[in-house]
């Protein structure tokens, strides 16, 4: 058994301690906004946090997040209000959606740690993260634009 | 989904078969100080040795990971890391391009997948240490500098070779990644021909 926090909330699972993290949130605990792109780290469409950093959860062992804090897209916020949400809505950048919370989480944890991100910063960040359908001009506006709500809502 | 891709667990054989490797080379070299010293350094023995070294150091293996410029290097012909990925701060990359996001803390079975260590990084951006375009005489002269190398002695760089997790990852490279040319006990052996006659450089 393998127990670590998902979005906030403790959960144990009996898999496999070598089974990838993402086949344990998608097929166990039934959490399908996180995608299975290469299986090979090489795309992002997996990423996730562990402790507030990015990770491929397609290569991860369940083992390296026992007792630790996982945060998949659909804990990102409850309610659409992360800034990163709302600029991907205002801007529409998806088109057919399914790297988008790969990139979405990849972009968090850009703007955590720099909340003014230049276009360099934005390249830096979110290279790992592949997008076959060329949203890239659009997710870069879309960080630059949630980066100005985070920053509305802290002068608020 | 296949079993082989969801299942990965060949990290416990891996850790066997390097724990004895770990323990010969500790005894060899414990040994080697304890050796009678010859009573002239020998120079030219030293700068022979230190090209032996050299060709290690400058393989695939070792210089991907010493890179000229502030991006790894991947695969035997040593190109540039994909996805731009750049040594950061600290050496362990940027926002999510951390190393640890996609390198786990050991190898994953199969080619092409990313290999791992507990140490996975670059040398800090205070002390690239850069092996890669490095002439013989420069990589030699620069392993002598303690401004270069973070004020690591010459003994220090024969216990790096000999016994950090990261250095003998090398020499367990998982499928598919070419070996250094010596073995990693030749390659101390070597070191330590090349620091006992003198540190010779060549010219």
């Amino acid at each position: 058994m393998t127990s670590f926090f998902l979005n906030g909330k403790s959960v144990t699972v009996d898999d496999d301690p070598s089974t990838p993290l993402l086949w344990v949130i998608r097929d166990s605990l039934g959490l399908t906004g996180t995608k299975f792109g290469c299986g090979m780290a090489l795309c992002g469409a997996c990423t996730v946090h562990l402790d507030g950093n990015a990770m491929r959860s397609c290569v991860a062992p369940l083992s390296r997040v026992a007792g630790k804090q996982v945060t998949t897209i659909e804990g990102l916020s409850s309610d659409l209000s992360h800034p990163l949400q709302r600029a991907w809505i205002e801007i529409d950048v998806p088109q057919c959606g399914y790297c988008q919370s790969g990139q979405i989480m990849s972009a968090a944890v850009l703007l955590k740690e720099n909340s003014k991100p230049t276009n360099k910063d934005i390249d830096e960040a979110m290279s790992g993260n592949i997008c076959r359908c060329g949203t890239y001009s659009r997710i870069r506006r879309a960080i630059h634009r949630a980066a100005e709500i985070a920053a509305e809502k802290r002068s608020s | 989904m296949s079993t082989a891709i969801r299942k990965m667990g060949s990290r416990s054989l891996t850790a066997l078969a390097a724990a004895p490797c770990a323990l010969v080379l500790g005894v060899f070299v414990a040994s080697l100080r304890g050796a009678p010293r010859s009573p002239k350094p020998d120079a030219n023995a030293s700068r022979e040795a230190f090209f032996e070294i050299y060709k290690v150091f400058t393989s695939p293996r070792c210089q991907n990971c010493h890179p000229a410029g502030d991006a790894p290097l991947q695969g035997d012909d040593s190109h540039v890391h994909t996805q731009n990925v750049k040594r950061g701060r600290d050496g362990h990359g940027v926002y999510g391009m951390r190393c640890d996001t996609c390198h786990q803390t050991t190898n994953l079975p199969g080619e092409h997948m990313p290999p791992g260590n507990t140490k996975w990084s670059l040398p800090s951006p205070e002390h690239k240490m850069v092996f890669v375009g490095r002439s013989p005489a420069e990589l030699c002269r620069q392993l002598k500098d303690s401004k270069q190398t973070g004020g690591r002695s010459l003994q220090q760089l024969l216990k790096h070779l000999s016994s950090d997790d990261l250095v003998g990852w090398a020499w367990d490279p998982g499928p598919g990644r070419t070996l250094p040319p010596l073995s990693r006990l030749d390659t101390v052996m070597q070191t330590k021909i090349w620091i006992e006659g003198g540190a010779a450089c060549p010219q």
